[in-house]
């Protein structure tokens, strides 16, 4: 096991060594003056040219480099301009906000595609299969930031049972206790009810609309992988011997039709992971993702490069993580390697 | 051509869906060319007494904040998000096939290093790479267009490399290679041309997402600027007027949009359909 976790750890290495090159890139290489960006609209030719000095620019590009990566292993971003505050801090400050919210999406997602795709397969030809086709058609043409915004006018202004569509709790209700950051858990953890169920209730629009967009590939998926499977010999031999359909669809079927739907998850951060900066908008819902769109519309750079990182290598590592609970659920690969 | 035809016919009746998806398509069409020409109002008229008015016979699709008729704005934006989809799937075709069919037909160090590249980017989430590059290189239209190329580029690749991949040691390809073409020219004569209705397949599968993702972009603020005419932006405006329940500013845009990508999704599969039936599900 720890043979796997080494050799899975080594194959994200280049794509890390890809995404820091990349990011150096975006900041550096292309045209445009970074000085001039970092020194702010208004700024005088030489204030621009003491921020150059300061950055490093007017060093040759590997120097430049190299002066990337040494900021970088100190965990140094640089600073956000509108606030002056590390851009690292506002980024780990801001980090449970999203992935509570990104979280409870996905398993949203999992939970509904999962089902819907499995029952798609088996009953294959009944309304629950074009069910199926029908959410996964719809549901990767919605645009995320419409679907929110669409619940959110039915929700809260017709229906008037969702709280309004801004942040992550009501204003007069207090935040839990910071344990792990995660609204729901901090505040079941401190016994706080009332907390719990405000913070749920916020969390509820946002959430569904980004697991709506993402349960398609999901839901398509293990639709597919079921099919395939279930047409297989082992399954035909396993009926044949007078096993329960249960015990063939669950244990036999299911188990093996599992694999692609793994790697699709993939597929489904990256999803997630994009979605989340649009419903973060449109929730006004103070994450990482928001950060990065306010920095965006004030041409504060260095949040927006160090979310881009930060966004990357958190998706390498869901890869890296989906690749092990490959490894986990398929005991062949784990021989391969 | 008639068995193609005659194919496309049976999927056709097979999926009428696929049809209705090419009646929307002509639409969509007809709104990016004649768009300006057809809308009722000057999509850019801003009409003070007439402010965020519902629904009416005179407007179809109300009026936003400014008293613009959402209608015009809506049919006028076509053109402009259209272009914005089709220019970026035909860059990334440019950029994906290419280096990805001469990576599957050279192999060696042009298949490293495309593959390399390809992996970079697919080590991003794709939205949020987009973001980072429209927001170094400018807050311009172009770059929204170039920012949804190099996000699709890894998905060209990886096709036009498998299809050349197989096609290489092709007995029409040894016969183009001994006949005396030259690597080049066997490459972009030869091996490119056989694969194009697999890549044009794969065009309209992306175009969807180009355009997904470029109302996405504009939507939180990058690229179009207003008082341009787009549907993402449109979105974004509408967005301000939903809490005070003024629900036509953002739904029309949003649902005219959701039209478009469901669309060329539908048309996509269609395609896929009548050209490489293996893939059918």
């Amino acid at each position: 096991m720890l043979k796997l976790l080494l050799s899975r750890l080594a194959t994200a290495i280049p794509s890390i060594a890809g995404v820091i090159v990349v990011t150096f890139m975006l900041t550096r290489l292309l045209p445009g003056d970074p000085a001039a960006y970092f020194a702010g609209l208004a700024a005088s030719p030489q204030a621009i040219a003491e921020v150059r000095t300061k950055l490093g620019l007017d060093k040759s590009l590997p120097e430049q480099f190299v002066g990337y990566i040494v900021d970088l292993a100190h965990g140094n971003l640089g600073n956000s301009l509108s606030t002056g505050q590390p851009v690292v801090a506002e980024i780990v400050n801001r980090l449970p906000a999203s992935a509570e919210l990104t979280l409870v999406a996905l398993f949203l997602a999992v939970g509904i595609a999962i089902p819907l795709g499995v029952l798609a397969a088996v009953k294959q030809g009944t309304w629950i299969d074009h069910l199926c086709r029908i959410v996964t058609t719809a549901g990767v043409s919605l645009p995320v930031f419409f679907t929110g915004l669409l619940m959110a006018y039915v929700f809260y202004y017709l229906l008037q049972i969702a709280p309004a569509p801004t942040g992550r709790l009501d204003a007069f209700l207090s935040a839990p206790t910071d344990i792990t950051g995660f609204y729901l858990i901090d505040s079941i953890l401190t016994g706080n009810l009332e907390t719990f169920r405000g913070a749920l209730s916020q969390l509820a629009l946002p959430a569904i609309s980004m697991a709506i967009f993402s349960l398609a590939p999901l839901a398509r998926m293990t639709r597919g992988s079921m099919l395939s499977v279930l047409n297989s010999d082992f399954v035909r031999t396993a009926r044949a011997s007078g096993l329960a359909p249960r015990t063939v669809v669950f244990t036999y079927a299911f188990r093996n039709a599992v694999l692609p739907v793994i790697t699709t998850l993939g597929m489904v951060f990256s999803f997630l992971l994009g979605a989340n900066v649009l419903v973060e908008t449109v929730f006004a819902w103070p994450g990482i993702g928001l950060y990065a769109v306010n920095a965006l519309l004030t041409s504060d750079y260095a949040p927006v490069q160090g979310f881009v990182l930060a966004m990357a290598v958190l998706y390498i590592a869901l890869n890296l993580l989906i690749d092990l609970l490959y490894g986990l659920v398929d005991p062949r690969v784990r021989l391969d390697s | 051509m008639m068995p193609l035809l005659r194919h496309a016919r049976y999927v056709l009746s097979e999926n009428p869906v696929t049809g209705l998806a090419f009646g929307l398509f002509t639409l969509f069409l007809i709104a990016a060319i004649f768009g300006p020409l057809i809308a009722p109002y000057n999509p850019l008229q801003s009409d003070a007494v007439n402010t965020l008015k519902p629904p009416t016979w005179a407007h179809p699709f109300g009026t936003d904040q400014l008293g613009r008729d959402i209608f015009s704005r809506v049919l006028v934006a076509a053109r402009l998000d259209l272009s914005i989809a089709f220019a970026s799937v035909i860059l990334a075709f440019l950029l994906g096939a290419l280096s990805g069919v001469a990576a599957g037909y050279f192999g060696g160090w042009t298949d490293r290093i495309v593959g390399r590249l390809a992996d970079t980017i697919m080590a991003f989430p794709l939205f949020v790479l987009a973001m980072g590059i429209v927001a170094a290189l400018g807050n311009k239209v172009i770059n929204i267009v170039i920012a949804t190329a190099i996000i699709n580029f890894p998905l060209y690749v990886r096709v036009a490399r498998a299809e050349a991949n197989v096609r290489r040691d092709a007995g029409f390809v040894e016969a183009a290679r001994l006949s005396g073409n030259g690597e080049a020219r066997v490459l972009l004569g030869h091996v490119l041309p056989n694969i194009m209705p697999i890549m044009m397949v794969q065009m309209s599968l992306t175009m969807g997402y180009a355009i997904l993702n470029a109302a996405g972009l504009s939507f939180i603020g990058l690229g179009v600027r207003p008082p341009d005419a787009e549907w993402g932006i449109m979105v974004a405006d509408g967005a301000n007027f939903i809490q005070s329940g003024e629900w036509w500013v953002a739904f029309f845009p949003g649902v005219t949009l959701m039209l478009a990508v469901f669309c060329f999704n539908l048309l996509g599969d269609g395609l896929r359909d009548i050209i490489d039936p293996r893939q059918r599900t």
